[in-house]
């Protein structure tokens, strides 16, 4: 680490509001060439309001220094980009109507004159090799056609690629949430390389397991404040939960390890295997929580929109019993309603049954949205605040509110804990338990083997097939990945 | 804290408090040139005209409501032939009054539905779907009436002029209709429905919304006000005629957007459409009697909307 050099831009005493809510409280936070720094906290302690300001999206009151000068009043998003800052955010920015050669060309504004889209193209391919070898990414994909995975891959590597302006500290907010284990681990390696060729890369993630790895220093935020600084090498898992604040819970030690035999009953839901590929067919029963698993993007989300629209229809292959619910994964595209506040898009899905005569009650609606306020522990002073007021993981939270509080049997998530904190996932980990003792049955795609753990039986998906089944007893790492890489490997 | 602030402050964030301010000031400059007479007879014109407007305006903000690429360009054509089918099944009879109503209605219905098999089967857009119907529309009213001008009943003249203190019965009608539709906007199942589908379509299928039947029912409900304006106005102008529909289609858009909703969908009012028609027809009428030419009554008009658009925009900005 190089400390005693000049720091790539430092924090001093910085401070911001958005109206009644202090995001930040005084943060100092300096950033040397060469090092990796690891960024926790809970959701809402201000970790993506403290890197839109290092990315220049907003001022703040204190100082700010980039290379040694005093530039607060002047800093914004193009000095950051003049200075070599760059930034991966987690509601990602790309414009999806347009390929991914024509992304590439918005942040570099040297790629002019004929033949732009080819070299465009050849910029933003060579760093895609070179970050995730074997992405399957091509220069004219448009980028609303990817899938979550590779759109977050593509902006990425934009961020790492350079024309004039060069890329010396690149902040990734939770960059692998989308990513499976496979794509995390080609990502960190390069953060690491990229670091050790001089580079400087502020990692924030929930993955504590990703920061212990990748990081050199480790900032835990709490209430827009940073708690604690040290390196890497002085925590383990338990004692960086500890440091942010929650009870550092064994993961597992709560998921039962016994099979529980499968019902013979009629099961809530019933996917006929395919015809042509064969394999296992899909059943999920009353009270039994389902996974599934694979590498991402092999087909689970498919999976569970048609599992959803089958629902109370006549599908073909399709059976579902009872109403569904949806948790969205990738809350722009899937579940927020921007221009609503916090309780509207909680009580979307449940309306139907808070009627007085013809109208929408108002009391049971409010009385819903604090209820829910309060078991899943939405940040908040109040629920009629617009949805947008929430940080991610908090949005997150109140998609969960709305499938769980909807009166649906059947609960479909979509890899759902995106840019949630470990405390809460924990909390909604339990509530998911209690929700499936008492007869509720979950279907959930993930591509966390932590979350595969709180399962009663998992299905393995590759290239859109189901290709193994697990029950609990037989489930482990090994063959989760062995059958996700089957043919590869 | 006292209560008096807090109701100010709430009134001001209104979306549709703009589009009144004004109204009013437009009238007060109009009086002001003829010192103050004349005031009251402008304002029942202005709410006179402005009840058919609001009416196609209804339906018209409900569309549009649905989110981007959502409009309804076939208000014109569907007056036009509301009003000539009504006017010649009713034949001059006081008698077929409501039949005549029904039968107006019922080609809103039709019309709705052929608009909305055009999107969903043939997945047409919206703006092509509704333009290309709305000549077909046309047509038919133009074989059916062949352009022959039949009086409308006499009950029903004098119900669409009738007058209460100054104030048309009709616009006291459409002002309690606007009332119900904004309460269906906000406090039922459907109007929620219809933001959810304007803000995110996807999303909304996915929380559970019956996305399908939302956008019927609005492309249907549309065409039916429509059907409704053409049946009053031709009582109210003593028989149809071709071109009776013509002004209502930029007209129904505008008015949802001088009233302060979101063309882009998922944000809208239905109280702002009143204050719309009624600064509409005020602004003419004053720029008339200020004795502007035709050329820079139109001039004005187009900068008035302008100025009054970016003045409700720049409120909603620093909200």
């Amino acid at each position: 680490m190089a400390s005693a050099a000049t720091p790539i831009i430092s924090l001093n005493g910085v401070e911001k509001s958005f109206g009644a809510v202090r995001a930040l409280r005084g943060v100092d936070l300096a950033c040397h060439a060469g090092e990796c720094i690891g960024l926790v906290g809970h959701n809402g302690a201000g970790k993506s309001t403290l890197m839109n300001l290092l990315a220049g999206v907003f001022p703040a009151e204190g100082r700010i220094e980039v290379d040694g000068k005093d530039i607060a009043s002047r800093y914004s998003v193009a000095t950051a980009q003049a200075h070599g800052i760059r930034c991966v955010f987690q509601e990602l920015s790309l414009c999806p109507n347009l390929t991914v050669a024509e992304n590439a060309r918005i942040m570099h504004a040297s790629l002019r004159g004929f033949g732009w889209r080819k070299r465009a193209g050849k910029l933003i391919l060579d760093k895609l090799d070179e970050v995730f070898p074997g992405h399957g990414i091509s220069a004219s994909d448009i980028v609303g056609d990817l899938p979550i995975a590779r759109r977050q891959m593509v902006e990425i590597a934009r961020a790492f690629s350079v024309t004039t302006a060069p890329a010396r500290l690149v902040i990734l907010d939770e960059p692998t949430s989308s990513l499976d284990a496979h794509l995390a681990s080609q990502l960190l390696a390069y953060v690491r390389s990229f670091v050790a060729k001089g580079g400087c890369v502020v990692l924030i993630s929930h993955l504590l397991g990703e920061i212990l790895a990748a990081g050199d220093r480790v900032v835990v935020m709490k209430d827009g404040k940073v708690v604690v600084e040290r390196p890497a090498a002085d925590f383990n898992r338990t004692s960086l939960v500890a440091a942010m604040g929650s009870v550092a819970h064994d993961e597992g030690a709560n998921a039962a390890t016994a099979d529980t035999k499968r019902s013979e009953t009629e099961p809530r839901v019933r996917v006929a295997a395919d015809r042509q590929a064969g394999g296992p067919e899909l059943i999920a029963h009353q009270g039994e929580i389902v996974g599934l698993a694979g590498l991402g993007g092999q087909g689970q989300s498919e999976m569970l929109i048609r599992i959803f629209d089958a629902a109370g229809k006549n599908a073909r292959n399709v059976t579902v019993v009872g109403g569904v619910a949806l948790v969205a994964g990738d809350r722009q595209t899937d579940g927020v309603f921007p221009l609503w506040s916090i309780a509207e898009n909680i009580t979307i899905s449940s309306l139907r049954r808070m009627r007085r005569g013809p109208l929408i009650d108002g009391a049971a609606t409010e009385a819903m949205a604090e209820d829910w306020k309060q078991r899943i522990g939405i940040r908040t002073p109040d629920m009629n605040n617009p949805i947008l007021s929430l940080s991610g993981g908090n949005q997150q939270k109140a998609l969960f509110a709305r499938a769980l509080g909807s009166d649906a049997q059947t609960v479909l998530m979509d890899d759902p804990m995106r840019g949630v904190d470990i405390g809460t996932k924990q909390e909604v980990y339990g509530m998911i338990r209690a929700e499936a003792e008492a007869g509720r049955t979950f279907l959930w795609y993930t591509t966390e083997m932590d979350e595969l753990k709180h399962c009663d039986h998992v299905y393995v998906f590759r290239d859109h097939h189901i290709v193994a089944e697990l029950s609990r007893s037989e489930l482990t790492e090994e063959k989760v990945l062995h059958a996700s890489f089957a043919e590869v490997a | 804290m006292n209560a008096e602030p807090g109701f100010i402050r709430r009134l001001v964030a209104k979306p549709w408090l703009w589009a009144y301010v004004a109204a009013a000031a437009v009238w007060l400059v109009t009086i002001l040139f003829t010192g103050g007479r004349g005031g009251g007879e402008v304002l029942t014109a202005a709410f006179t005209f402005a009840t058919f407007s609001v009416i196609v305006g209804i339906g018209q903000l409900y569309v549009v409501t649905l989110g981007p690429g959502n409009v309804d360009l076939s208000i014109p054509a569907t007056i036009t032939l509301a009003g000539a089918v009504a006017t010649k099944v009713m034949d001059t009879q006081d008698g077929l009054i409501l039949v005549g109503l029904i039968v107006a209605l019922a080609c809103g219905v039709a019309v709705g539905c052929f608009n909305y098999a055009l999107i969903i089967i043939l997945r047409i857009p919206p703006i092509i779907a509704t333009l290309s119907s709305s000549f077909l529309i046309q047509s038919t009213a133009i074989a059916y009436g062949r352009g022959i001008r039949i009086k409308p009943p006499a009950a029903l003249a004098d119900f669409t002029t009738a007058q209460v203190l100054g104030m048309p019965v009709l616009a006291l009608c459409v002002i309690a209709l606007a009332a119900v539709m904004e309460i269906v906007l906000r406090r039922t199942v459907y109007g929620r429905w219809v933001t959810a589908i304007g803000q995110n379509m996807r999303a909304a299928r996915l929380a559970g919304v019956n996305v399908g039947r939302t956008r019927f029912t609005a492309y249907v409900m549309s065409a039916v006000f429509a059907g409704l304006c053409g049946y009053l106005l031709s009582g109210f102008s003593g028989g149809s005629s071709l071109s009776m529909g013509e002004e209502y289609l930029l007209t129904s858009i505008a008015l949802v957007v001088i009233g302060g909703s979101s063309v882009a969908g998922g944000y809208s009012n239905v109280p702002g459409l009143w204050g719309a028609a009624l600064f509409l027809f005020l602004v003419v009428t004053m720029l008339n009697t200020y004795g502007f030419g035709a050329g820079l009554r139109y001039l004005s008009t187009g900068l008035i909307i302008i100025a009054v658009i970016v003045a409700a925009s720049a409120r909603k900005a620093t909200r």
